[in-house]
Order: structure tokens, then C-alpha cells, then sequence
């Protein structure tokens, strides 16, 4: 699986997110700086997590209309895997790649734990790796993560099963709208999710629990 | 030149955590009686030229493609 990573000033979880693609690929990601206008040939590009541009104006609006970005929405357009973890999410939904919204967690709190998550559709490029209904532990830590979309909006995306991730349990952190984790887009190549798989794939980690996300898609795009 | 404000809000129904902290705090201080406050943004722009319909137009357009995300929020324009 040949991979990319793109990069933005105040992004912190690049790093753990290079390391995993790497251990799980055995082949280390490209790395693209947000300047880039075009993207290497690969079958995966993610945007990490972390404070891009500072989290000014809104979460990801500065870094949704950076140059690499409008490339990024081509790749997404022709089919290419897209994954949006934490500050990529934001991004993904202020690119408008993905529907809805993350706000200001409902605690007011920046939360930063392990909840439970069930794997609320399997059948995805990204998801393969676990089975439908699994319950799983990951890694939270954000401030923006409350979910929302249109009365209209959530009743499509839970109809067509691009909720794909949700707190489990009671688990909840941010106050998300049907404890929405993680939704992919309609045509299921374009995911965001605001846990952190890419810090859950060793013992060392605590446990391996991401780590399926990233075979699964290895097995999809080896 | 043209000077203008942009005021950026909440949609209605969209709920807001941080005017309902706010507002709790303005109670702590005694001012009774605030029903429901909502936060919002103030943007200040001075831009070049003098064709305000234009200038207008031109802000509207910052809105919908950065100033605002019109999932959750609306937006008014002002030039002076």
C-alpha cells in the first residue's frame, strides 16, 4: 500500500500517524507539505491530527483551503482513499468532502481518554478489518469534537450507514449528535473520525485495538 | 476605501455550549433575567475601492467560502 501524509503547520499527531502507516505498510509514507498542488500516486492519503493554523477561526477552515487540499479533493473525487483522523476530520468537513459539522466539545472541556467505540458499519475499506456491531477501545483527545449535522443531513447518513464509528457505553466525550465518531462519505472512500486509531496499534500503546483499521486497509490496497 | 463588518452567528437550533456557560456566568454576577445568550464572531475588514455593491458582493462571497461555515452559522454584512 504506497501512502501519503499531508503536513500543516501545528499538526502534532503526524508523527504517530507516519509511524503506524509504517509498521503496518512496511513502507514509510509520503509526506506532503501543505503548499504541494498535486499528490504522488498513492492508494491512501490521510490528514493527521493536531491544532492546525492554531485552531484559529474555526478547526481545520484555515487548513481546508490550502493549496494541497484542493488536490486532495481531486484524489478524493476519483476514488482514492481518504482518511481524516481528529484535526483531519475537521478539515474533511470544512473542505465540505464530508456532511456536517464538529463544535466545541458540550463539557467545554478538552477531553483526553480511551472510550469504547462500536463499529457501526464494517462493510467499508476502512472497517473491514473489524466486525459489524464490534466494540473496540481509542484514544480521544480534543476540544472540537461534538458532531453535527441537519435534522435532514444526520437522517441520510444514518440511512445509508456512513455513521461508521460511534461512542459506545455510555462513552460519549463531546456531546456528538447519535454519539457520532466517525461517518465516511456516500461514495465510501472519504472517512473522518476524531479517535485515534494510529495511537492503539501495540502493547505498548496499551493495547492494539486500532490496528485492524490499518490491515483492513492494507489488505483493500496492497 | 471601504470599511465593513461582518458578523458571523450561530444557526438557529444549533446548540451553543459556550453562550450557555456564559450565560450561567452572567447569573453568578447577578444579572438576572438573561434569558439565552449566544456567541458569536465580529470580522473588521477594510478593502480597496469604493463600489460598495461591490464590496458587498465581494464579502458575501468571503463568507460563504471562508468567514463562515454555513452548516452551523449565518453571517450579515455592513459597509460604511
Amino acid at each position: 500500500m504506497k501512502s501519503a501524509v499531508i503536513q500543516l503547520p501545528g499538526l502534532n499527531r503526524d508523527r504517530d500517524m507516519i509511524a503506524a502507516l509504517t509498521q503496518v505498510s512496511g513502507k514509510a509514507p509520503i509526506t506532503v507539505w501543505q503548499t504541494e498542488t498535486e499528490l504522488p500516486d498513492v492508494d491512501l492519503i490521510v490528514i493527521p491530527g493536531g491544532f492546525s493554523y492554531g485552531d484559529y477561526l474555526r478547526c481545520g477552515a484555515i487548513a481546508a483551503r490550502m493549496p494541497v487540499m484542493a488536490a486532495v479533493a481531486e484524489k478524493a473525487r476519483q476514488g482514492v482513499l481518504v482518511m481524516g483522523v481528529c484535526n483531519g476530520f475537521q478539515v474533511l468537513l470544512e473542505m465540505g468532502l464530508l456532511p456536517g459539522a464538529l463544535m466545541r466539545n458540550a463539557s467545554l472541556k478538552f477531553v483526553c481518554r480511551e472510550v469504547r467505540l462500536e463499529v457501526a458499519n464494517a462493510n467499508t475499506a476502512f472497517t473491514r478489518g473489524y466486525s459489524q456491531g464490534q466494540i473496540i477501545s481509542c484514544p480521544v483527545a480534543h476540544h472540537d469534537g461534538n458532531y453535527f449535522a441537519e435534522p435532514e443531513t444526520l437522517k441520510r447518513i444514518e440511512g445509508e450507514g456512513q455513521v461508521v464509528f460511534r461512542y459506545a457505553e455510555g462513552t460519549n466525550p463531546n456531546g456528538s449528535i447519535d454519539d457520532i465518531a466517525g461517518i465516511i462519505s456516500e461514495s465510501g472512500n472519504v472517512l473522518g473520525l476524531m479517535p485515534h486509531p494510529e495511537n492503539l496499534i501495540e502493547a505498548a500503546h496499551g493495547g492494539s485495538d486500532g490496528l485492524p483499521l490499518f490491515e483492513g486497509l492494507l489488505g483493500k490496497a496492497a | 476605501m471601504i470599511k465593513a463588518r461582518v458578523t458571523v452567528t450561530l444557526k438557529n437550533g444549533v446548540l451553543d455550549p459556550q453562550g450557555k456557560a456564559i450565560g450561567g456566568a452572567l447569573s453568578t454576577l447577578g444579572f438576572s433575567g438573561v434569558g439565552s445568550v449566544r456567541q458569536g464572531k465580529v470580522f473588521d475588514l477594510e478593502l480597496d475601492g469604493s463600489d460598495k455593491a461591490k464590496a458587498e458582493d465581494e464579502l458575501k462571497a468571503m463568507c460563504e467560502k471562508l468567514l463562515a461555515n454555513t452548516v452551523i452559522e449565518d453571517y450579515t454584512v455592513s459597509v460604511t
